[in-house]
């Protein structure tokens, strides 16, 4: 952990693409299906492995 | 940037609106498999199987013999769900049009033979309880405004938040959860990672379902503007007392809906259409535009259909926000994930709550923590 303090777009960077992602996934399977459904179950479960990684791994 | 005003904010929402959330979620997690769960638990009934082309019977015939089955009641609306009830029509009658929804009963039908399939009784049974818990907590409009107003202090709770969020995480990697300190911190960093991961599913989820609260309002908007313009020339007539064929309604209606697909015919004088017309309603074919609608007003003595409009966005939002909330336009994958989404919000309210019962600092302190970028103030 290093100790500089982190600028505001360091605070939200991931935070923003998760953002981005689970709207391309609220969107894609409601314009279409198939292929667009995959895109929806892949952006939008994204943040649950996001989760799953940090909660599961060892202290950081 | 007023840490403490927001802070204020953060709690003060989420302590109000907690528990009523804990609810929500917790009732709404069976609702997002209620199809599924309905075959399970309540032997929900199927359309024999007869050759793919068999032909869909009149709809005179089939409201004929909905008639035959509640004698006494009329028709308020006849709906179709083909992807879900294929060659089922459900039938909606009630004492009078204007009845309460739980004097209501609906009938289902085959669509090519009108055999009765299905004559629920009175509604109740667990997916019941839970879907009435979820909307109204039994209490009718104030209790859906209700639920809705609690909606949106969570959005106030999402948004206050995030704003805490960038100062607290000033000194710590995004994902931090530190556990061997104490639990107290181990279940604050995991709130904050769970609650910003979450953030945009949570709010969309949140904001659509506070805008379904409001649809007896939007109905009753869409009655007094757009369909109240469109029947002007009829506002001063007197309810036609012999109704025309709804076959024929519908043939005349299908003329100005090419290309789409019947959804839902309300009968003249029910909530959906006015005193003098059917209003049958069409959906496109995409998982987009089966939740729009098109509505076609139909004379139901004379037989004309009207010049058909565009629903106004208040509907149309209304009408968005369904699928949005209940996750049910991506298949059982996306079902899946909405149900897992709405546990890791359980979480983040539960943990939440613990963080605020377990409080032992004072709210100087916990501001104190958070402008030190998430550090424990020295003493």
């Amino acid at each position: 952990m290093s100790r500089s303090p982190r600028t505001l777009w360091q605070v939200f960077r991931a935070p923003l693409l998760l953002a981005v992602l689970s709207m391309i996934g609220l969107v894609a399977a409601l314009i279409g299906d198939g292929l667009l459904d995959l895109l929806s179950w892949l952006a939008l479960g994204s943040t649950l492995l996001v989760i799953a990684w940090y909660w599961s791994r060892p202290s950081g | 940037m007023n840490v403490k005003l927001w802070f204020l904010i953060h709690k003060w929402s989420s302590l109000v609106c907690t528990l009523f959330l804990l609810m929500l979620c917790i009732t709404g997690l069976p609702l997002i498999f209620h199809h599924e769960l309905e075959h399970l638990l309540e032997d929900e009934v199927e359309a024999p199987a007869m050759p793919t082309d068999t032909p869909m019977a009149s709809l005179d015939v089939l409201s004929e013999r909905a008639r035959s089955a509640r004698p006494g009641d009329v028709i308020r609306f006849m709906f179709w769900d083909d992807e879900d009830h294929p060659n089922q029509t459900f039938v909606s009658l009630a004492p009078t049009q204007d009845a309460k929804a739980e004097e209501a009963r609906t009938l289902v039908l085959d669509s090519r033979t009108g055999a009765l399939l299905d004559e629920p009784g009175p509604p109740g049974g667990f997916l019941y309880i839970m879907f009435k818990l979820h909307v109204d907590l039994f209490a009718g409009l104030p209790g859906m405004l209700f639920l809705g107003f609690m909606g949106l202090l969570f959005v106030v709770a999402i948004i206050s938040g995030v704003v805490l969020y960038a100062p607290f995480m000033r000194k710590l990697d995004f994902g931090t959860v530190r556990r061997e300190r104490s639990s107290r911190l181990q279940w604050l960093d995991l709130h904050n990672l769970l609650g910003v991961v979450t953030l945009v599913w949570a709010l969309v989820v949140g904001l659509t379902g506070a805008i379904n609260t409001l649809s007896p309002i939007v109905v009753g908007l869409w009655q007094q503007g757009q369909l109240a313009a469109m029947t002007a020339d009829y506002a001063e007539r007197p309810a036609p007392e012999q109704i025309g064929s709804v076959q024929q309604a519908l043939d005349t209606a299908s003329a100005s809906a090419e290309g789409m697909h019947l959804s839902l015919i309300a009968w003249p004088g029910s909530q959906f259409s006015s005193p003098h017309h059917y209003g049958v309603f069409f959906r496109g074919d995409t998982p987009l535009t089966s939740r729009l609608l098109q509505p076609v007003l139909v004379d139901a003595s004379a037989g004309h259909a009207l010049e058909p409009e565009a629903l106004p966005w208040y509907v149309q939002t209304l009408l968005l926000s369904q699928p949005l909330h209940f996750g049910d336009y991506g298949g059982m994958p996306l079902k899946v994930i909405w149900a897992l989404l709405d546990i890791i919000t359980i979480v983040v309210l539960i943990s939440g709550l613990y963080l605020w019962l377990g409080r032992r600092t004072s709210a100087a302190r916990r501001v104190e923590e958070i402008n030190n970028g998430g550090q424990e103030a020295q003493p």
